[in-house]
């Protein structure tokens, strides 16, 4: 299949591409920018007058609910969801139903995305068996026949700081990221929003600031110590965040990402008792926010992702804190990312960044999260002018749990190529 | 905030009473004026008023209760309604049947309101939200968040002996954070008016950033009841001790324990109320408990008309003018 993409704004952060030209696409590579090669037979032309052509979105922390939890989505349905949010690859979190601590189960995995054909899915292996936190898994297996891309314990506790020190110190010798969700869970416990002026009004039991920045402080000590390269994800407090970026300026090897929830959305959006923003880490306060935003403007921050997690209705209708903590985010992350651009806090090209270029960084894809000639060509093509509006019932996932309903947003898919194939065109 | 009006019905009439945030001081006003009239009921030799007659009121009880529960029984039968108790272990419910599935079946028998408590801070709120229309729901009690029927009879008790609650010093004593008696009291005071409502604790049992409640926060019981006309205290649980938020009974009963000797401190004539059910020895002393300032066994007598305002007045039936008492 031979592709030309003419007339689009071209973004590649990671060639500091910003330019209004022609892309050609040959057996699924980027194969020439601007003029035509020479002899090329076009079997498609795909006209982006108008749009934004980027590298697809990489997504480093994405539940598909499969194997284990089909009743809320499927490999199928959430990459399918991904396809029309722009997002050509996603990492997932080993905390699946066999979780993913053995080859065979990070094989089934990627088997089942190959099927698809949606995206690119990158299991994250487990960094202790079972996830338990007691011994450490099989990472070298994990990484040399499962492919997994980096170790993680998803959300799961290591409460012994001698098992975090060792699987940190072994994953570095595999040359394995370790991506981390910090939280000292015996802060955290029982917890189910930010400890503070909305917790103590609803009565819920709350998760303090200090669950997330204890858990940071001990994990950049251990970095310190074993060199790993490591990935905060989805972080919530501004300190975690001060701390990290302090800790990255003293040349530690970590990154830090958040989620777009947590940069919109604040402890008051719970209202009263609005289950749709459960979500761990919980949202916290508005300082935290400004401190979130500070942090993407500044550059600490390099990295936004989902955090998707598709959930049955049933799971987020019961009290608030009987709830199931999770939104339904692909096809969000792209369009709230870029009210991050109209609000001003962040350039486009800066935005796209941490999209596209600085998650392939961090997993060490050389030719995924750009779009020089010979990567891959996975590309999201959006309107930037588009406004619509959220129904979560029209949401491609199978999880239609977001916050987010009836929000305006500007900016929207038209169409997306995975492997050279167009795998989205929006519908209107 | 479409929540905001939950408890109303389009017409603007109170339809659920879940939470006191939100109640305007007129309607609390209202319901303890409606109280008065009630209050009659129980010294009469019929007790009973026709008011809810043919009305099938359910208790709902997810959490063991004895005092609540009966009460509200007591109010439903004094008002002529009938009444069925389901006492509910948490642990039924999640052998499967949602709490949603559940209330489908309730509703499914015809009833017209649900008296609802539960261990989770937001669950009348979550029934009161996906109930069929013609169904009424009362919060008594949920989780950590509201207790609002205990608030009003508390209110009622206090304005029985100190009509003028805008002169008020009010202490609550105890483990706020973990006290949705606390919370309710702390808006139904506020809202009624009281000029100063105080919480005394240990930070460990004070919820973070409580100042945004309305309060005003000591440590110190002895400093904390200086002046005050009236003293609450809150019950202590048990397992607080485990949760590692207090070293000992004997250390709390020290610090925070009402004796005699502190309850002097307070106004001569202040009044020592207790939601019950009392740890004597540990959040009070007997003396005070029994004795001349305590108003405990009151507030079990006015809950019951208290809660007779509320039912009547959610239902649509309050009594009005000579038609009351």
């Amino acid at each position: 299949m031979r592709l030309v993409i003419q007339h689009g704004r071209l973004i590649d952060p990671a060639q500091k591409l910003d330019a209004i030209t022609d892309l050609y696409i040959a057996d699924g590579r980027v194969i020439a920018h601007g003029n035509k090669p020479a002899g090329f037979v076009v079997d498609k032309t795909i006209d982006a007058t108008g749009k934004i052509v980027i590298p697809g979105l990489i997504d480093l922390s994405a539940r598909l609910r499969e194997p284990g939890q089909e009743h809320k989505g499927t490999i199928a349905s959430e990459t399918r969801a991904a396809a029309a949010g722009g997002i050509t690859t996603l990492c997932i979190p080993p905390d699946t139903t066999p979780i993913i601590e053995t080859p065979a189960v990070a094989e089934l995995i990627t088997r089942h995305a190959n099927d698809a054909g949606f995206a690119r899915v990158l299991p994250l292996g487990a960094l202790t068996a079972g996830l338990k936190g007691e011994q450490l898994a099989e990472m070298a297996l994990l990484h040399q026949q499962g492919k997994c891309v980096a170790v993680s314990n998803a959300c799961r506790p290591v409460p012994q700081t001698r098992v975090m020190r060792r699987a940190m110190e072994y994953a570095a010798s595999c040359g394995l990221p370790v991506f981390l969700h910090a939280e000292d869970h015996s802060l955290s416990q029982g917890g189910c929003a930010h400890e503070g002026m909305v917790s103590t009004r609803l009565g819920l039991p709350g998760v303090p600031e200090a669950a997330e920045t204890v858990a940071v402080a001990r994990e950049l000590m251990l970095i310190e110590q074993t060199g790993v390269q490591a990935h905060f994800c989805h972080l919530s407090a501004a300190h975690s965040v001060q701390m990290i970026a302090r800790a990255k300026h003293d040349g530690l090897p970590v990154t830090m990402g958040v989620t777009p929830h947590h940069l919109h959305l604040t402890e008051m959006d719970i209202g009263f008792f609005n289950s749709q923003c459960h979500v761990l880490p919980p949202l916290r306060t508005q300082r935290d926010q400004e401190g979130l935003l500070t942090g993407l403007s500044n550059g600490c921050i390099s990295v936004i992702s989902s955090d998707h997690q598709p959930h049955d209705t049933d799971a987020k209708l019961a009290p608030f804190p009987d709830t199931e903590p999770g939104i339904s985010g692909l096809e969000t992350l792209l369009p709230l990312a870029l009210r991050l651009v109209h609000e001003g806090v962040i350039s486009m090209m800066d935005v796209i960044a941490k999209l596209t270029s600085e998650p392939a960084r961090i997993l060490n894809l050389a030719d995924s999260g750009t779009l020089a000639i010979g990567a891959r060509a996975d590309i999201c093509i959006f309107d930037p002018e588009q406004h619509w509006t959220v129904v979560p019932q029209r949401l491609v996932s199978a999880g239609k749990n977001t916050p987010f309903a009836d929000w305006e947003l500007i900016g929207k898919v038209t169409q997306t190529l995975f492997d050279g194939k167009l795998v989205y065109t929006a519908s209107e | 905030m479409k929540h905001h009006n939950l408890q109303f019905d389009a017409e603007g009439r109170l339809r659920h009473f879940i939470d006191i945030e939100g109640l305007s001081r007129s309607i609390l006003t209202e319901i303890l004026d409606i109280a008065e009239n009630f209050a009659t009921v129980g010294t009469q030799q019929v007790k009973k008023v026709p008011l809810l007659r043919g009305k099938t009121i359910v208790n709902l009880f997810f959490e063991p209760s004895t005092r609540t529960r009966t009460t509200f029984e007591l109010a439903a039968k004094r008002l002529s309604a009938d009444v069925q108790n389901i006492n509910i272990s948490t642990s039924s419910t999640s052998k499967g049947e949602t709490l949603l599935d559940m209330l489908r079946n309730l509703e499914a028998m015809q009833c017209d309101m649900f008296i609802v408590r539960h261990n989770q801070s937001g669950a009348a709120h979550f029934i009161a939200e996906h109930v069929a229309p013609h169904i009424s729901v009362i919060n008594a009690g949920d989780g950590w968040h509201a207790h609002p029927t205990q608030a009003m009879l508390d209110a009622f008790t206090i304005r029985r002996h100190k009509p003028d609650l805008t002169a008020l010093r009010v202490a609550i004593v105890g483990d706020i954070k973990h006290s949705r008696v606390a919370r309710s009291e702390i808006h139904a005071l506020n809202s009624l008016g009281v000029p100063e409502v105080r919480v005394i604790g240990p930070q460990t049992l004070i919820p973070p950033e409580a100042t945004n409640l309305g309060v005003h926060i000591y440590h110190s019981l002895e400093e904390g009841l200086q002046d005050v006309d009236v003293v609450i205290m809150l019950r202590l649980q048990r397992e607080r001790m485990e949760g590692a938020l207090l070293p000992s009974e004997h250390e709390y009963f020290t610090r925070y324990g009402l004796t005699e000797a502190k309850l002097a401190l307070a106004k001569p004539d202040a009044i020592v109320m207790h939601p019950g059910p009392i740890n004597r020895g540990v959040e009070i002393d007997s003396a005070v408990a029994d004795g001349p300032q305590s108003v405990i066994l009151q507030q079990v007598t006015n809950g019951i008309a208290v809660r007779m305002a509320i039912m009547s007045l959610v239902l649509g039936r309050a009594p009005q003018g000579e038609e009351g008492g």
